[in-house]
């Protein structure tokens, strides 16, 4: 944290210095682990060994915050009686090896209707789930259509007794987590897991709290989403949810990549975390929305959240008697993610690329596969303001290096359109925090600098007139459109807060929404994006707001705004007891006032004000009426956190250590090797290192430097960030030196299946030497900053990495894999290529190519 | 002038007699020092803003005369960074002012070994023809099974990430009614 997001880390050495304890887990010491008051240095890829040995540590102790567990979540809930844990297997019921996929229905609470998650997975189960529960749905479910509703009543045990309880289920599941097991895995010692495990545990409760943080460290590997469900279980077993000081933090890594999965630049959602309607199950809005929104609460309202969207695109045009143009979207059949669109790019079976502000020639797992795509297409348009290497691969890749590809051969037209930086366009970011913050524009931007919104304002009016009088069915989204916004200056450039407003939302005479609660399903009012609709309450762009911190309280609600309705910390309603009353007066946060009648306290309450705690829903009620008043998580069916997950996942219920796909190790808690249900892409330009590999035998990890951003394209370029880290290099311990001849500031060669690469050696003590089992693990720690262009150069890390795919989110398994390292600098042009191949022989594994 | 004014000038003297004894301050400035003024006094105007590079959001302090961007600070008033700025956000003045910085279209034909310049409108229309075509190419009313898809994979987008939400709320918009579902960005990575 102190690396990456180095301002951010003055709040925890405040916390340090009001009396926290700081404990940095990570296979890297840095400047983090220097200040912490312990460091533990553990294996990459092994965290849910590491987060389930600490479940295990506190069911085994009964050391949960009882009261908060039985008030906020599913524990005392029963499981069915289909359902086969992981046990030894390390296979829960319901897996086909035939397609390496799970069938969640075994995995159901008992009685239960068809309970849809939050969020997640919600459009992707076969339709058999569905169908499976619509045929047992009984009439206290609400009757046909009507599956989604969690149970009124569902059978539980408040003493935590019965066998299949979901508290029992757990514990049953991580019983083989224990201290020196998981220690074994991590390479840690016992008593260093144990020293972990007694300052979480000591920590949390009603007067005190623990919060933990990550950033892709956690996302980027097979089971990235089940890392994230690991920390969620503990958390919640321990109180620290909805409550100060409490909470899993992610950090992320973008100026606005909170907002642009908010407002999703991504191909599974509508914004505002409205699923993308797929062709398999959907045909039209009432469908769409049975199958996929809960019935109970806030979820409930989907249908106003839905209608709302339809008609900030498409107005007038969207009307009852056409679904609010719902047919207009188009449709989902599976997974068309970044990595699935760029092998299609390499078979020609699209065409066009727009490149906004990434370089994935540098930035993503697998250069040369992004590289490959990008040599295959028709014509590229890449939007930035450095000559990043994305746009010149053409003419100066590797590839053209190794004389795979040759300039002359390649067809992609390429576009390269300068753009406008923050300092010269108005809009919001939305922080990591979920804050929006508006920027006001300082300067014009020069030469053929435009911002986004003026290329793709005025693109999308281009395209339109080119279409004009069209009657093609297949062009009214497109002309029915709401595109007319006001604009300014001499190059037009639209009114960023014209458009602010629409995401925010409009009643039906036409005054901004203040919250998302007005909204209707009637087609009276419209939002572009649910959960924002506040930010331009009574007309104001509250994310302008610029109170100066010194005179707030510590919630400082009057900077910027957060969403949801400008609440700072989620869920918490959990900072309360059942009855409504702060955990501890060191811990208050919200509250019910008896008095007033309502919640009230320091941050605005995530609860409806005025539902009393004694609130009980009555039979057959909707949407957040069918939440009770102990009911905190409340997008949840059932307003419980999932300590146990029956639907939402791809691979289990409960996370479930897998070693990484190529791992140095076995896995010893379980006999499956790594995720089942994980995603491949089986080609010649994504060969992978076998587990377990004499040929590979080193485990690299990917980081970042504080002195550099990303891919590198805002920071390679410039003077001061250039010298401050000046060369790519690559971290290893004085053990692995010895035992390879590299010379600290000498060169050495990375070797993968996919390529070899070379960097610069620090040899240094910050990397330690695991033990594992019978096995010493050595890890390399290489920054993935470098490219050709630029000030600073260098070869780009990620070129080391193959494509593995976690099966929920398909994010690729990029913070852990293996490699061999030689002193000396890699070979040049073919040479490189039978370099490579020769190490891919000596494996057993299949030869590479460009096809 | 006479020997005690030279003394009474010399750094050392001053450091050793006057009220800066570490030389960090007037002890050791010279007549073209004392002249130089900071950038930040001169300013026109001080723009708010916020850092563009990692999601902490620290608040930024935009210096600007004629024009131009002079320099970048940390905002005090900001409850998150509270004036704070790390190496990435103190270097927004070189990245906003970069010499190497690109500002004209370059354009490279299929199969050429050199970029071209092209008109800016010229090359936002060539970008519309094919846009148009790809999607004409790429097109899919329905699926083998005769369920609805109405969508064209001819052409994706990536990025969004370092864009503002109104700019990423255009791109999903038009996106979504063009039927381009591929539509990704650096959350996915
Ligand atoms: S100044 Fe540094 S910590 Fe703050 S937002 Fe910018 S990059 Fe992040």
């Amino acid at each position: 944290m102190a690396e990456a997001h180095p301002v951010g880390f003055q709040w925890v050495m405040e916390a340090k210095r009001r009396g926290a304890t700081v404990i940095h887990v990570d296979p890297r010491f840095t400047r983090t682990s220097a200040v912490a008051d312990l460091h533990v240095p553990f294996r990459a890829g092994a965290d849910i060994a590491f987060l389930g040995g600490l479940i295990h540590y506190v069911l085994d102790n009964e050391l949960d915050f009882r009261e908060y567990v039985t008030t906020f979540t599913n524990a005392a809930e029963i499981v069915g009686e289909d359902f086969a844990d992981a046990d030894a297997t390390g296979i829960f019921s319901g897996y086909d090896p035939e397609t390496g996929r799970y069938d969640p229905i075994s995995w159901q609470m008992e009685g239960g209707g068809y309970e849809a998650p939050a969020a997640g997975m919600r459009d992707h189960w076969e339709p058999e789930l569905r169908e499976h529960h619509a045929a047992h749905a009984s009439d206290t479910a609400g009757g046909a259509g009507e599956q989604a509703h969690a149970p009124a009543d569902p059978p539980r045990d408040d003493t935590l007794q019965h066998p299949r309880c979901v508290y029992q289920v757990l514990k049953r599941h991580y019983a083989r987590y224990t201290p020196e097991a998981v220690a074994s895995v991590c390479g840690m010692s016992t008593e260093q897991f144990l020293e972990v495990a007694r300052a979480i545990t000591r920590n949390s409760g009603r007067d005190r709290t623990t919060a933990w943080v990550y950033s892709v460290g956690w996302t980027h590997h097979t089971v990235g989403a089940q890392y994230i469900r690991a920390a969620a279980i503990l958390q919640t077993l321990l109180g620290n949810m909805g409550r100060p000081g409490g909470g899993i933090l992610a950090l992320r890594g973008h100026a606005s990549i909170q907002g642009s999965t908010d407002i999703p630049t991504l191909y599974d959602l509508l914004p505002g975390y409205i699923p993308m309607p797929n062709a398999h199950l959907h045909e039209d809005l009432r469908s769409f929305l049975d199958a996929d929104a809960a019935k109970t609460g806030f979820w409930g309202h989907m249908d106003a959240y839905l209608v709302s969207l339809l008609k900030a695109w498409w107005g007038d045009a969207a009307t009852p008697e056409n679904d609010f143009a719902f047919g207009y979207l188009p449709r989902l059949t599976g997974n068309h993610g970044t990595y699935g669109i760029v092998r299609d790019q390499i078979d020609k079976k699209t065409f066009g690329y727009f490149l906004v502000g990434e370089n994935p020639a540098i930035g993503h797992a697998n250069g040369k596969m992004q590289r490959l795509g990008l040599a295959n297409l028709e014509w590229l348009v890449v939007r930035d303001m450095q000559m990043i290497e994305s746009a010149s691969f053409w003419k100066d890749g590797p590839e053209i290096e190794t004389g795979e590809l040759r300039t002359e051969d390649i067809g992609t037209e390429v576009f390269f359109l300068p753009c406008a930086n923050h300092t010269e366009k108005s809009g919001t970011f939305t922080n990591t925090q979920r804050l929006l913050q508006w920027r006001r524009e300082a300067v014009h931007p020069p030469g053929d600098a435009r911002s986004e919104l003026h290329f793709y304002f005025h693109l999308g009016k281009r395209i339109r007139e080119k279409l004009a009088g069209s009657t093609d069915e297949r062009d009214r989204p497109l002309l029915d459109l709401t595109w007319d916004y006001p604009t300014f200056g001499v190059h037009a450039e639209p009114d960023p807060e014209s458009v602010l407003a629409e995401i925010n939302g409009f009643d039906a005479d036409g005054d901004h929404l203040s919250s998302y609660t007005q909204m209707k399903a009637d087609g009276s009012t419209s939002a572009g994006c649910w959960i924002y609709t506040g930010v331009f309450k009574d007309g104001v762009n509250q994310a302008d707001r610029r109170t100066p911190g010194s005179e707030q309280d510590w919630v400082a609600a009057e900077w910027g705004w957060a969403w949801p309705a400008n609440r700072r910390t989620l869920y918490n309603r959990a900072s309360a007891d059942a009855d409504g009353r702060p955990w501890s007066e060191r811990k208050a946060y919200v509250w019910w006032d008896a008095e007033q009648g309502s919640w009230t306290g320091h941050d605005v309450p995530d609860f409806e004000a005025t539902k009393p705690p004694s609130y009980r829903p009555p039979e057959g009620a909707h949407a957040e009426d069918a939440l009770s008043g102990t009911d905190a998580f409340i997008m949840q069916a059932d307003g419980k956190a999932w300590l146990y997950a029956p639907t939402g996942l791809a691979d289990g219920p409960m996370p479930t250590h897998y070693e990484p796909v190529e791992s140095p190790v076995a896995n010893l808690l379980h006999d499956q090797q790594d995720n089942p249900a994980r995603e491949d892409i089986d080609r010649a330009w994504n060969r992978l290192n076998p587990a377990m590999s004499e040929t590979y035998p080193y485990v690299f990890l990917t980081y970042r430097l504080t002195e550099h951003h990303t891919a590198g394209g805002m920071s390679r370029f410039l003077g001061y960030l250039s010298e401050l880290q000046p060369e790519f290099f690559c971290e290893v311990s004085p053990a692995l030196a010895r035992e390879r001849g590299l010379e600290h500031l000498g060169w050495a060669t990375l070797i993968s299946a996919r390529t070899a690469i070379e960097a610069r050696v620090v040899v240094t003590e910050r990397m330690k030497p695991l033990r594992i089992g019978d096995h010493v693990v050595h890890q390399i720690g290489l920054p993935y900053h470098w490219g050709s262009n630029g000030l600073s150069q260098g070869d780009p890390a990620n070129d080391l990495l193959g494509v593995v795919m976690d099966p929920n989110v398909h994010i690729q398994e990029s913070k852990v894999a293996t490699c061999d390292i030689q002193p000396g600098r890699r070979p040049r042009g073919p040479a490189l290529l039978e370099f490579v191949e020769s190490y891919r022989r000596k494996a057993g594994v299949e030869p590479g190519g460009i096809t | 002038m006479g020997a005690r004014t030279w003394l009474g000038e010399w750094p050392i003297f001053r450091q050793a007699t006057g009220p800066d004894p570490l030389g960090r301050g007037a002890a050791v400035q010279s007549p073209r020092t004392q002249a130089l003024g900071p950038r930040t006094a001169d300013a026109d105007e001080v723009v708010k803003s916020v850092c563009p590079y990692c999601a902490v959001g620290c608040g930024q302090n935009i210096y600007v005369r004629d024009g131009r961007v002079t320099q970048i600070e940390g905002d005090p008033d900001s409850p998150v960074s509270r004036g704070r700025l790390c190496p990435k956000g103190s270097a927004s003045t070189s990245l906003v002012t970069s010499p190497t910085r690109v500002t004209t279209v370059r354009y490279r034909r299929p199969y050429a070994t050199e970029w071209e310049d092209l008109d800016l409108d010229t090359a936002v229309d060539m970008i519309a023809d094919r846009v148009i075509d790809a999607r004409r190419r790429g097109w899919q009313d329905t699926d083998d099974d005769g369920r609805v898809l109405r969508r064209t994979l001819g052409f994706s987008s990536l990025g969004g990430a370092t864009l503002d939400n109104e700019e990423n709320y255009l791109i999903k918009k038009l996106f979504m009614a063009l039927g381009a579902i591929q539509v990704e960005n650096q959350a996915r990575i």
